[in-house]
């Protein structure tokens, strides 16, 4: 069986335009299959006719210019203060992106340190860039496994989660969702994830994209609107990806 | 409850018993650690009084992938040398498994008859167990992405390697190339540090876990330090051979197991081997080291050869990234055809996110023939974000199974499975030939 869905290029068509996507980190915070979200993004940028620019920021790289999409992993905590101090140099430039309605996908380390601070259990304080209204406190307590969320814009949404921050929404931010299964930002509210602007922030891996492609379309829309100021959809072949989420959905915590 | 109280004061009792609940559960036919649980209750110094008679002492093997192909490696090197060993092959690697081998062995009145034990722990046992019993010696293999969430994180997994090292009284095998292990030597005092390592032309085959984290065409991290001289290199890899450096030489030996990774592990081995029967050429015999090496068959599901309507069928267990990797580099999918079993048991860990840490363009060419168990669906999203033809996907193991025999027949085939689809297929496969069942 072919699963090939031909971009418009292949297909003979012309290229509706590049679309970059920049990877925030890959070296130091990319944790658990966040390479997948990446990868999502490429493949799906081509299915929708478009045609992908996949670029990588690590820390002491110049800062690329013309961003459409940032997507952002999870670390561990040596990765986190492996870029802490790159990552509050380029504040400016991420929160002028966010700002402008740069779309951007951030997930686990990387939604916490765009967030106010991360308070660390021995009561060390790690900034954030602030790009979210949201604060994370460490706790010994670790939050692990399969997460149903139900969310307005992006309808059920199905991941994995591991971490011990727990994150706190300030009235900036909104949530992505409530979880359903599992537990999200933090043991006490119900709440997963973040929305503010164009950023969808979580705590979910997985990867998130793969099994949750309204998200991804939504980023590869928003990005071709901003650039372009339309965006003409494809037509991604999503039959296994209905069929994975209806699998997960039925697993285990 | 005063009855366990007395029995906790008669020392002399707690064999017997644990040796009569061991006879009982094994006429029913169940789990392997429940004698351990009840002779760790009843006499918790039982492990540590017997394991301290031993000569040679005990040598823990620990980290997230080889565990059991190398510890059954050392024990068929040290059994070369004439020394009788304990371990605990059942595969049962937790403390509890360990109490239940031992009193297996153990005559009525507690004694082992063995020279040395060597064992195969997971890493958040083998601290527990190091804490009651100190190893002489101790085989750290390296830390990767694996049951992350069981542990958390892989530098927290490395601190539990850490503290089995602290705890070792004599010699500390470490892994060279894998930099979270090799920096364990930085921490240590008093133990006498080996390492094994790799020859510079074989590191690319064996990315460790900061290799992998970083999309390909990136640099790795820079300001690693000098690597230190190893006991045993691993310098190259033939079809059925390999070629090993140690005391200022290099041999050649020919080898029963297959896979690069287990090759390696074969240096960590006869590392530790050298280690226990002093190395040189004045005590180890290295002939008869070299002709156990070369002897060694895989381990269960490691790499196996089975024979189905007269072609090979090869087991590859693939339980994290780094082993689905290497399994794909050291099983080239020419002229096979192949089925991928993913189930998310808990032994299996529940997070499907390590698919996507591996790379399946190396199976583009020639197709997946079946895709199946409990996160079939999940393995077929990640094939097509790949773009790598597939067959059927079928998420019931024996429909898919049959399938796959029926619609490939005529051709050597490879399922590469998670641990709980392995049991599964070599219960199916036990039906049509002779396998092994583990329950």
């Amino acid at each position: 069986m072919s699963l090939e869905t031909p971009s418009a290029e292949a297909a003979g068509g012309r290229s509706k335009g590049a679309l970059r996507v920049v990877q925030l980190y890959p070296r130091d915070m990319n944790i658990y299959g966040d390479w997948g979200n990446a990868l999502v993004l490429q493949r799906r940028i081509s299915w929708h006719g478009y045609t992908p620019e996949l670029l990588e920021y690590n820390v002491g790289d110049p800062f690329p210019a013309d961003v459409d999409i940032i997507v952002g992993g999870g670390g561990q905590d040596s990765g986190q203060l492996v870029i802490q101090d790159d990552l509050q140099a380029r504040a400016a430039e991420l929160k002028g992106l966010a700002e402008d309605g740069a779309p951007m996908l951030l997930i686990c380390g990387l939604y916490q340190l765009f967030g106010r601070f991360f308070k660390t259990r021995t009561g060390a304080v790690i900034p954030g860039i602030g790009v979210l209204d949201v604060e994370t406190h460490g706790t010994d307590e670790r939050l692990i496994g399969n997460v149903k969320v139900s969310t307005p814009e992006f309808g059920e949404v199905l991941g994995y989660e591991n971490h011990s921050g727990q994150t706190t929404l300030g009235e900036g931010v909104r949530p992505l969702g409530t979880t359903a299964k599992g537990t999200g930002n933090n043991s006490s509210d119900g709440h997963e994830g973040a929305r503010y602007r164009n950023i969808v922030a979580s705590y979910l891996h997985g990867s998130l994209l793969p099994k949750n492609p309204a998200i991804a379309d939504f980023l590869i829309r928003t990005a071709a609107e901003r650039r372009y100021g339309t965006f003409e959809p494809g037509h991604p072949d999503d039959r296994y990806a209905v069929l994975a989420r209806e699998h997960a959905a039925r697993r285990p915590r | 409850m005063p009855l366990l109280g007395y029995i906790r004061n008669m020392f002399s009792l707690s064999v017997p018993l644990g040796k009569l609940v061991r006879r009982a559960t094994r006429l029913r036919g169940g789990g392997s650690a429940l004698p351990g649980l009840v002779v760790e209750k009843i006499d918790p110094g039982f492990m540590r009084r017997t394991l301290s008679t031993l000569p040679h002492g005990v040598a823990v093997v620990s980290g997230t992938n080889g565990k059991t192909t190398t510890t059954k490696m050392v024990v068929e090197l040290l059994e070369s040398q004439g020394l009788k060993v304990f371990t605990n092959r059942t595969g049962s690697n937790f403390t509890r498994g360990v109490a239940a081998a031992l009193l297996g062995e153990v005559d009525w009145r507690g004694r082992l008859d063995a020279d040395i034990a060597v064992l195969e722990l997971d890493e958040a046992h083998a601290v527990h167990f190091v804490n009651s019993v100190p190893p002489r010696y101790c085989l750290l293999l390296n830390v990767l992405r694996d049951q992350l969430d069981r542990f958390g994180e892989i530098d927290k997994t490395a601190q539990l390697l850490q503290q089995i090292a602290a705890k070792t009284t004599g010699t500390v095998v470490l892994n060279r190339e894998d930099p979270r292990v090799a920096r364990i030597a930085d921490t240590l005092t008093g133990q006498d540090v080996k390492y094994f390592g790799l020859d510079e032309s074989l590191l690319g085959t064996f990315p460790n876990d900061d290799d992998m984290r970083a999309a390909p065409g990136s640099p790795a991290p820079a300001g690693l330090p000098e690597k230190p001289a190893a006991d045993v290199v691993l310098r190259n890899v033939g079809a059925d051979t390999a070629e090993f450096e140690y005391d200022g030489g290099t041999v050649t030996t020919a080898m029963k197991l297959r896979g690069v990774y287990n090759i390696f592990n074969a240096a960590a081995a006869l590392t530790l081997a050298r280690s226990i029967c002093g190395g040189g050429a004045a005590t180890a015999n290295h002939e008869t080291l070299l002709e156990a090496l070369s002897q060694v068959a895989p381990a269960f599901g490691r790499g196996e050869s089975l024979t189905v309507d007269g072609q090979p069928l090869d087991l590859v267990l693939v339980k994290n990234p780094s082993g689905f990797r290497l399994g794909l580099k050291s099983f080239p999918a020419g002229g096979y055809a192949t089925m991928i079993a993913i189930n998310d048991n808990y032994a299996d860990g529940r997070d499907m996110s390590w698919l996507w840490d591996v790379e399946f363009d190396s199976l583009r060419a020639e197709g997946v023939d079946q895709l199946t168990g409990s996160r079939a669906y999940d393995m077929a999203l990640r094939l097509q974000y790949d773009e790598v033809p597939f067959g059927s996907v079928q998420p019931e193991i024996a429909p898919a199974l049959a399938a796959f025999i029926r619609e490939a027949s005529g051709k050597p085939k490879r399922i590469f499975c998670t641990y709980t689809a392995m049991l599964a297929i070599r219960r199916e496969l036990s039906k049509i030939t002779t396998v092994e069942v583990v329950s």
